[in-house]
């Protein structure tokens, strides 16, 4: 760049003082040889080769110019201006350069020409060095000048660019044009003589070997000061200014003249192929929509009244569906970051606290106390639940669920009160005491005034219900399973049964005229002329037996676990759970000591059996079913599902429509007969296996006693009316029992006329509660 | 019987629910854009009644989606906003692979971008059903507004959710709709009512975060540019309402005072404006000059009996309401550089305090500390060396348990160095049976211009109530046993008596108390009723009697807690008195 500027300067400089550096005989020479050496000197330098051009033209211009004024304007003169040129240029100062000037001496009219002005110009200098060189160069003068190319500068010697120490051990160095040997100059100088030289030639330091003729040549002031300048950097030329203001050559101001004078083109007037493609393609993709118009970037979001035109009834079906995101939970007291010392976790609580699954604490955080705001940290997890919030609202599934809100005393119930049912009993009055192992059975003779009473300490007892005295016991051979007393109050009877024997006790209690009656009735029978195969042995009782009040012993083929009188006294159904068995009841007719197997066919475990109080029906309970028989037409008349899994016992109603069954998984089914063969209703008061279910023979009460110890009464009123359902209301639950093997309460029952309750348990006691 | 067989699962729910994937096949989406799209448009799977059946049998956990929610996101433009900018992300990725760089810069110029403004007026018809569903909106966006500004979201991002909350923030004050403040471990929650609308939020304290690594902020910021667009909707409404500007200024005068100060610290404008705005001491341009408050009285209609009543209350209520807003009018104050100056200002500002804080700490200061005028000094360290005789020198929890108390409170308690009260949450409604710490009976007992003495009484007596209620059961049983025992006593006399000489001592009146006969009377009813409850109510009662006697349990534990500590505490008192 500078070396273009700094040309740009000579060349104004030229202008304004007219200096005749230009002055060349063929303008078309110089012209070709300026462009050569700007080519040369530009390619390696940052400008565009296009701006150089021009320079060099605006050059040519202004040589054109000149070149009329100076007609007379010598070769030589151009080659000067071409060294000064290459010195300013070309830092390194070859032999070539330096040899050049010698042939500007040549031509003395253009050299006096140019000392004249050059001394006009800058003091004298120049027209010594000028002289010299002249002086020098002549002996060298061939026709150098035939070949007015400045390029081939070194034909004095043809060689061409080697080493000249090829010719070290020739005489000649080289051939001239003509072909003829150019001899070394004879020197014969040793390195005495070169020493001698050195010392007594004042000249020897400016004097160089020219190397291509071998010559010595003594240099000029001039020469001297150009190499002194060239070496410490400067420009070559004296009068060159390096600090000259700059102009720009494009500048803003608008020129009037065209920068060239070179015509246009013909492509300049008439329209691209090239460009009308592209362009095309262009459009072709705006069109397609391939290319958008660059658009302002928004970074800020306009807002605006969204809901000017709101309408409420625009809402979609949508919305109908919609469930709203519940609100986050507010915090409390123990969120604070000062709460109360009450919400603060102790340190148990905290170790438990830390134990637990994230999922399942109670708390998400620590509660914490500071105390002042400027000690309250960042809480670590603030992000965490943010996000935890943004997942529930896009992830949790969500369900419109109804939440009752009743009051829970409007869920109870409302029932009639237990005072205004009254009466039934209430407290526990008395209790019988005797027996050491669990009561397994009660019975309450027909009178009311008589309890019997069996145990597993193979005892019967007679007790007064009035005042709990233990009238009589009897010894019988086994744990005793099943006492029952005959209902007709015109006999008196008892049934025991324990292991495989039944036996019919008299137990001499109560009215004289009874008892002596039934002994009686038993001591008239006699044999039937045929005599039948029965399953049974019917034998009479003698002796010591007799004397205990036996009367009659039935041995049974199995153990007999349930004895069950019928209402008028004279049959007897006796139970022997088997279940590989059809023989599993029989029924006894006392009066005509006559047994009979109703069955024939087994149809499960048979757990207890009840006669119908007033007409022919008899009830079988097995595990799950109470089948209902008519005795008279000798088929199934019902079968009720119990919906439980094993019932345990089994009460009829004295009106003979309703029947209760105790299970051992703690449910009481009430069966109305005439209303389905489901349970009526089922009631689960008990928490443990109900032993024991009763009936009251007059008053709407019923009772179940459970393994729990309590023994339950109801109020278990039937209508006459059929349409008006049984009305069940639990009235008392009775505790007295205590649990022993985890067993309670084995056996309830009734008094006949009394609304009182008797219970048997496991702690070998018999209650009456009043 | 005539006709096909119907098949299983071809009609009914089955039909009106959609697994998740099918869903996102049915829309063509990747997974990353099917939960941008249901984020964007609020769609949530939904729980079936009978999962099983929905599910064709199997019980395998699923997601479902309302099949008609599907299908109305299948004429969602957005979703062809999604598909084209996953084609430029495609063309973006070649043309890097390319290196056509010039490719590269167009196609970033055409990034595709979307609007969400219509997805906004469809959920939310009505501007109220904006507001209803602004909370969350307002907690994320408090939350994005402390992020820094490298690394997790766009800086945009950022400066867009600060810009929203100090546009709300200076809403709230100038509507003076605050109503809560809690602080709490967490962050400070404030509760406002706007438009009758009760919105909460929590803002988190001023700290850095540390960036948990486990949390996923493309969901996040997926809801951030739903909430910054519904917010700043919702908030162009808000000032019009209150026909003010927006994007808020500040009034001409509160400009004035404030240029004069600290204009050449910021390099911006824009930002020295934002930064003026946010420091919320300045009150903002209206569309229409301010006319004289017009009070807008409530108007009296003829009432009787129970509306009569209604009135009444309503009428006390606004009372309050307009005492509460006034709460700190007239008074001066003064913050120290300790306290959470952005918190505290927004709240003095909402109640009509006047604030200000030193010059240093933050734009936008209207005063000095030297200013004699200065009433309460909001200092948060043990001591301050240079005190001014004529104001209060008090803690922060002074202001916000004022605020929820409704009243000045007595600022003695709050002074500087002195054990603060517990600060209580003011969200917590105690219903009967919930255990009220007594700090909150002493303030109740305040507000209603008691003097804070007889709470301990009320204290005792609520314990024993529990008590009586637990002991119910107890003592039936005991009474029985107590029965029993004295059976067996006589029965024991009896059997004696036959062996012993039979001896008669005069009976002794037993004196029965007529009260607790009827009450086990009534208890006994009532257990012998719960028996007879059906099945399905009687689980649903066990569970209520479940809950509230777990209440009941809890309260009592706190309550006892409460009694061992003030006890621990007396003895600590009391040793130090020895001592000294």
């Amino acid at each position: 760049m500078s070396k273009l500027k700094s040309k740009k300067r000579n060349i104004e400089e030229n202008e304004d003082e007219k200096l005749p550096i230009f002055d060349k005989d063929s303008s078309k020479d110089a012209h070709l040889d300026d462009n050569d050496e700007d080519e040369a000197d530009l390619s390696d330098s940052e400008e565009s080769v296009f701006s150089g051009l021009e320079e060099s033209g605006s050059d040519s211009d202004e040589d054109d110019e000149e070149d009329e004024e100076e007609e007379d304007g010598s070769e030589e003169e151009n080659s000067d201006v071409e060294n000064k040129k290459k010195f300013s240029g070309d830092v390194q100062l070859s032999d070539k350069d330096v040899s050049k000037p010698k042939a500007d001496g040549q031509n003395s009219k253009g050299m006096k020409k140019k000392n004249t002005k050059s001394a006009l110009q800058g003091g004298g200098k120049e027209s010594v060095v000028s002289d010299r060189d002249s002086g020098l160069k002549i002996p060298l003068q061939v026709d150098e000048y035939e070949h007015d190319t400045s390029d081939e500068e070194d034909i004095r010697n043809t060689v061409g660019n080697i080493p000249m120490e090829w010719y070290k051990d020739y005489p000649h160095i080289g051939y001239d044009l003509d072909g003829k040997k150019i001899f070394k100059p004879i020197r014969n100088k040793d390195e005495l003589d070169e020493f001698l030289d050195k010392m007594e030639n004042p000249d020897y330091w400016r004097t160089v070997q020219d190397k291509t003729t071998g010559t010595d040549i003594r240099l000029s002031d001039e020469q001297v000061d150009l190499v002194h300048r060239l070496q410490e950097g400067k420009f070559g030329d004296v009068n060159f200014n390096e600090y000259e203001p700059a102009y720009d050559f494009f500048s803003n101001e608008v020129m009037i003249h065209p920068v060239t004078n070179r015509p246009q083109d013909k492509r300049s007037f008439i329209p691209s192929l090239i460009e009308k493609e592209k362009v095309g393609k262009l459009v072709h993709a705006i069109k397609m929509g391939w290319i958008k118009p660059r658009r302002p970037k928004e970074t800020t979001p306009i807002y605006y009244d969204l809901w000017a035109k709101e309408d409420p009834n625009s809402i979609l079906g949508r919305h109908k569906m919609h469930v709203p995101a519940p609100k986050m939970r507010l915090p409390g007291h123990e969120e604070s970051y000062n709460p109360p010392p009450e919400y603060l976790l102790s340190e148990e609580e905290r170790l438990a606290w830390e134990q637990q699954d994230p999922e399942d604490r109670k708390l998400s955080f620590l509660p914490q106390k500071f105390a002042c705001l400027r000690a309250v940290p960042a809480y670590s997890r603030f992000i965490h639940e943010r996000f935890e919030r943004c997942l529930d609202l896009y992830l949790c599934p969500r369900q419109r669920k109804m939440r009752v809100n009743v009051s829970p005393e409007d869920l109870i119930p409302k029932l009639p009160k237990p005072k205004d049912l009254q009466p039934f009993p209430t407290t526990q009055s008395l209790v019988y005491r005797g027996h050491t192992s669990l009561v397994r059975s009660i019975s309450v003779s027909p009178s009311g005034q008589w309890l019997v009473s069996g145990s597993d300490d193979c005892m019967v007892r007679f007790w007064e219900v009035n005042t709990a005295r233990c009238l009589k016991t009897v010894e019988v051979g086994g744990a005793v399973k099943a006492v029952a007393w005959n209902p007709n109050p015109s006999v008196c009877l008892v049934a025991v049964s324990y292991d495989d024997t039944v036996l019919l006790m008299n137990p001499g209690l109560g009215d004289r005229l009874v008892f002596n009656a039934t002994d009686q009735l038993i001591s008239s029978f006699e044999d039937p002329e045929e005599v039948k195969d029965q399953h049974v042995q019917w034998t009479v009782s003698e002796g010591e037996g007799h004397e205990q009040g036996h009367r009659l012993t039935l041995k049974h083929p199995k153990t007999v676990r349930q004895v069950t009188w019928h209402v008028k006294g004279d049959y007897l159904a006796c139970v022997m759970p088997d279940n590989s068995s059809n023989l599993q009841v029989v029924i006894h007719q006392v009066s005509k000591r006559r047994t009979q197997n109703p069955f024939r066919k087994s149809k499960g475990l048979v757990q207890c059996v009840s006669f119908h109080p007033v007409r022919p029906y008899f009830f079988v309970a097995t595990q799950r079913y109470v089948r209902v028989y008519n005795l008279i037409k000798q088929e199934l008349t019902k079968k009720l599902l119990a919906n439980c899994k094993w019932i345990s016992s089994m009460a009829i109603h004295p009106g003979g429509d309703n029947v209760i069954c105790g299970s051992y998984d703690c449910r009481l089914a009430w069966f109305d007969l005439d209303l389905s063969t489901k349970p009526y209703k089922v009631l689960r008061h008990h928490k443990k296996a109900l032993r024991g279910v009763a009936y009251h023979r007059h008053y709407p009460l019923f009772a179940s006693g459970s393994d729990d110890g309590s023994v339950i009464v109801c109020h278990g009123m039937v209508y006459n009316d059929l349409l008006q359902n049984p009305l069940i209301v639990p009235v008392k639950v009775l505790k007295g029992h205590t649990i022993t093997h985890d067993l309670g309460v084995l056996d309830v029952t009734f008094h006949p006329t009394q609304p009182w309750v008797f219970s048997s348990g496991a702690d070998g006691t018999v209650r009456l509660f009043t | 019987m005539g006709g096909l067989q119907k098949k299983k699962y071809e009609s009914g729910s089955a039909t009106n629910y959609i697994t998740r994937n099918k869903a996102r096949k049915k829309l063509s989406l990747s997974l990353a854009d099917f939960r941008r799209l249901c984020i964007l448009k609020g769609i949530y799977p939904h729980e079936p009644k009978h999962k099983k059946k929905v599910n064709k049998g199997s019980t395998a956990p699923r997601t479902f989606y309302l099949l008609k929610d599907i299908r109305f996101l299948l004429h969602e433009p957005i979703v062809g906003k999604f598909r084209e900018y996953k084609i430029f992300v495609r063309k973006l990725r070649k043309a890097y692979g390319k290196a056509e760089w010039s490719g590269v810069q167009r196609l970033k110029e055409n990034k595709p971008g979307y609007k969400l403004d219509h997805i906004i007026k469809e959920r939310y018809p009505t501007f109220i059903d904006a507001l209803r569903d602004v909370d969350d909106a307002l907690s994320m966006c408090f939350l994005f507004s402390t992020f820094a500004r490298t690394g997790k979201c766009h800086v945009q991002t950022i400066q867009l959710c600060r810009r929203l909350t100090v546009e709300w923030m200076n809403y709230i004050i100038y509507s003076r709709s605050l109503r809560k403040v809690f602080l709490s471990i967490k962050g400070i929650y404030y509760q406002a009512e706007v438009l009758g609308q009760t919105i909460t939020w929590i803002a988190p304290y001023q700290f850095a975060h540390d960036h948990p690594t486990d949390v996923d902020y493309r969901v996040m910021a997926t809801f951030t540019e739903l909430y910054t667009t519904l917010f700043g909707f919702v908030n162009f409404r808000l000032y019009q309402t209150l026909n003010l500007v927006y994007p808020p200024k500040l009034d001409g005068q509160g400009e004035m005072n404030l240029k004069s100060e600290s204009d050449e610290d910021y390099a911006l404008d824009s930002e020295s404006y934002t930064e003026k705005l946010s420091a919320l001491s300045a009150s903002l341009a209206r569309m229409v000059p301010l006319v004289e408050e017009e009070e807008t009285a409530l108007d009296h209609f003829p009432a009787e009996g129970e509306d009569l009543e209604k009135m009444e209350t309503r009428e006390k209520a606004e009372l309050e309401l307009d005492n509460q807003k006034k709460l700190f009018e007239g008074l001066k104050f003064f913050l120290n550089r300790e306290v959470p100056r952005e918190s505290l200002a927004f709240l003095l500002r909402c109640f009509g305090g006047q604030v200000s804080w030193d010059k240093s700490l933050c734009i936008g200061s209207t005063y000095d500390v030297t200013d004699e005028t200065i009433t309460h000094h909001i200092v948060d360290r043990p001591n301050i060396d240079k005190q001014y005789i004529n104001r209060y020198y008090i803690q922060p929890q002074w202001v916000y348990d004022s605020v929820n108390a409704k009243i000045v409170l007595p600022v003695e308690e709050y002074f500087l160095g002195v054990t603060l009260p517990p600060h209580l949450s003011p969200f917590v409604h105690e219903t009967e049976g919930d255990y009220v710490p007594p700090e909150k009976l002493k303030l109740m007992a305040l507000q209603r211009g008691e003097k804070p003495n007889t709470e301990e009484e009320e204290e005792e007596e609520e314990e024993e109530d529990d008590d009586d209620e637990d002991d119910d059961d107890e003592e039936a049983e005991e009474e029985e046993a107590e029965e029993e025992a004295n059976l067996a006593k006589m029965e024991q006399k009896r059997s004696q008596g036959k062996s012993l000489p039979v001896k008669v001592t005069p009976g002794k009146v037993k004196s029965e108390n007529r009260m607790r006969v009827a009450e086990e009377e009534k208890a006994e009813e009532k257990r012998l009723a719960i028996m007879m409850m059906k099945k399905k109510e009687k689980y649903l009662y066990d569970k209520i009697m479940f809950g509230k006697k777990r209440n009941i349990r809890e309260a009592n534990k706190l309550a006892a807690k409460r009694k061992a500590h003030d006890e621990a505490s007396k003895v600590d008192k009391k040793k130090k008195k020895t001592k000294s």
